[in-house]
């Protein structure tokens, strides 16, 4: 931190000084809308409360987190996340870089094709897989069709509802659907790569892969670790795709939907609080884990002087 | 030497192309698909023998889809004005100003932003029902904030640490106060920025669908992610395929113009929330 360190002039005052007013209001309604409700969110795993009976319930201490533990769908549910965001983030990281280099180079019409890029991203996840539903659909989806067509299958695959196909349907829309913010992000950082350095290993006569691995790969790897840790930290919340896709089978069920079907369709707010709570912990401890393998400094920057 | 060069160009547009079919195809599909009506839904052409509007008549008149998109506008605008009005203050005393716990704040509000949803839900229901605010619009937009708002500070944030000190200099010595710097002198600047930092805020807003589902209940309540997702028929095999398209259709080509026209201003909102911070 950067309190009070020499020049403490009349700027720095007049900053100071407008802090409590200017940060509360927003501190205040992020308490409102999502410290209090995680604290109530935690408190109600404690308890047997239910969707009717929220605010007359019983404190239970841990056993619903002890029910959670020995629920085999829910090991599954986190077996499928945890299998869906390392699966889909290591594809779309490895596909973004590949897209984000061919976007790099000298094309005609480059703003064009960046745009086209684009559309997956654009488009709302519970819109992309209706569509994505639709082409794949067993008796008239056209993935089907073209993979007959092409003699790659013998028969129409049931790509939602085979148990064996269904996550890597998930995965595959999920691929399609988040590669561009890699492909962004991924081009941002390789065009602040100075020229003069690819000028200087062609005169060198460098072989283009030593040039990959030895200036781009180190020059970009920490905005690419930003991506990934993003990514990853959306994949493990992932809600929209297996709902519309699969609903709430349990080839695909991720941890939020486990989650969403105890506390809502069930109304069991007190065990759902604990598998939400669960997820919670895992997001924590992926993110830790995350932080010091990439060994990555957010929320760091002093501020302007 | 040249037939190599030849190959390796006819290879870069093969991939080019590859690359646009990809990225472009479903939408396509969605596009065909929502113009066919009765048998031809179920027939793989690529054009629809007898185009036909009939698919969007319908969604406007037999769903209410068109109360769908009012009401996801209306939660959008709303949910992104008010963060943006919080935020610019707030990313002001974040960006510039030294104070103790300043840190721990910008990390708070990071790890809000990469929270899991389902996480506050049953809280929040406790709050909206609390506040008689189930199955509103405006229960539903207070919610959002709780993505929007992390996500226009951090951003805001990463901008207001790149104005000019000189700025606030002068204008202290003419006598000016913090709410002058940041409304009459820095908020004109950072007009682009706040463009950005509103239209990404704006697209998680139209899109999100798990609280939607949660907190709102009726059909005219809906907004457009769950209406989409709940577009159903007699039985599982029934889905009017025609009207799902012809909605998705609808709904995304207004977000892909949008996109498109301010693909520069989305990167640089991206860019700045990601690697700046």
């Amino acid at each position: 931190m950067s309190g009070g360190t020499g020049t403490d002039g009349p700027v720095e005052r007049m900053r100071r000084r407008a802090v409590p007013l200017f940060v509360l209001p927003m501190a205040a309604v992020l308490a409102l809308v999502a410290g209090w409700p995680l604290a109530r969110t935690l408190w109600f795993s404690l308890t047997d409360a239910t969707l009717a009976t929220l605010d007359d319930h019983a404190v239970i201490g841990l056993e619903n987190y002890y029910w959670l533990g020995l629920d085999p769908v829910w090991w599954r549910a986190v077996g499928n996340t945890l299998l869906f965001a390392g699966v889909s983030v290591t594809l779309e990281t490895a596909l973004g870089f590949a897209l984000a280099l061919v976007l790099n180079r000298r094309l005609p019409l480059r703003g064009v094709l960046r745009a086209v890029v684009l559309i997956p991203w654009a488009i709302p996840t519970v819109v992309s897989a209706q569509m994505w539903a639709w082409m794949l659909h067993d008796l008239y989806g056209v993935v089907n069709t073209i993979l007959l067509a092409l003699g790659l299958i013998a028969a129409p695959l049931a790509w939602t509802a085979d148990p064996a196909l269904a996550l890597p349907a998930v995965i595959a829309v999920d691929v399609w659907k988040s590669t561009p913010f890699m492909t962004l992000l991924i081009l941002a950082a390789l065009q602040l790569v100075p020229g003069e350095l690819y000028e200087a290993a062609r005169v060198d006569g460098v072989p283009a892969h030593r040039v990959f691995l030895d200036i781009t790969l180190p020059l970009v790897w920490p905005a690419v670790m930003v991506a990934v840790i993003f990514r990853t930290l959306d994949a493990l919340r992932v809600f929209d795709l297996m709902y519309v896709l699969t609903g709430n089978s349990r080839e695909t069920m991720s941890m939020s939907v486990y989650a969403r079907q105890h506390l809502i369709e069930f109304q069991d707010v007190g065990y759902g609080s604990a598998a939400s709570s669960a997820l919670v912990l895992v997001v924590a401890l992926v993110t830790a884990l995350a932080i010091t393998a990439g060994r990555l400094r957010l929320g760091d920057g002093e501020p302007e002087r | 030497m040249r037939a190599v060069r030849l190959i390796g160009r006819a290879g870069l547009w093969l991939l080019v192309t590859l690359i646009v079919a990809y990225s472009a195809f479903p939408l396509l599909w969605a596009t065909v698909s929502s113009l066919k009506t009765g048998s031809a839904l179920f027939e793989p052409s690529l054009w629809p023998g007898h185009a036909s509007l009939t698919n969007y008549r319908d969604i406007f008149t037999v769903q209410p889809f068109g109360r769908n998109i009012l009401n996801s506008l209306a939660v959008a605008t709303g949910v992104v004005t008010v963060s943006l009005g919080l935020s610019v203050t707030a990313a002001y005393a974040l960006g510039r100003a030294a104070f103790r716990g300043r840190r721990l704040l910008l990390l708070t509000v990071l790890s809000v932003s990469m929270f899991p949803q389902v996480a506050v839900l049953s809280g929040l229901f406790e709050v909206i029902r609390w506040l008689g605010l189930y199955n509103s619009l405006t229960g539903l937009g207070l919610t959002y904030l709780i993505f929007t708002l992390p996500f226009t500070v951090w951003v805001l944030t990463a901008f207001m640490r790149s104005m000019p000190r000189e700025l606030e200099e002068s204008a202290l010595v003419d006598g000016a106060g913090p709410w002058r710097i940041v409304f009459g002198i820095f908020l004109p600047l950072l007009g682009p920025a706040l463009v950005s930092t509103g239209l990404l805020a704006f697209i998680a807003a139209w899109n999100e669908f798990l609280f939607a589902l949660t907190f709102t209940l009726t059909a005219d309540r809906r907004t457009v992610p769950p209406a989409i997702a709940s577009m159903s028929g007699a039985s599982a095999y029934e889905l009017p395929w025609g009207h799902i398209m012809a909605a998705s259709v609808v709904v995304t080509v207004p977000l892909i113009a949008l996109v498109l026209a301010f693909q520069r201003r989305i990167v640089a909102g991206l860019t700045a929330g990601a690697v700046k911070g």
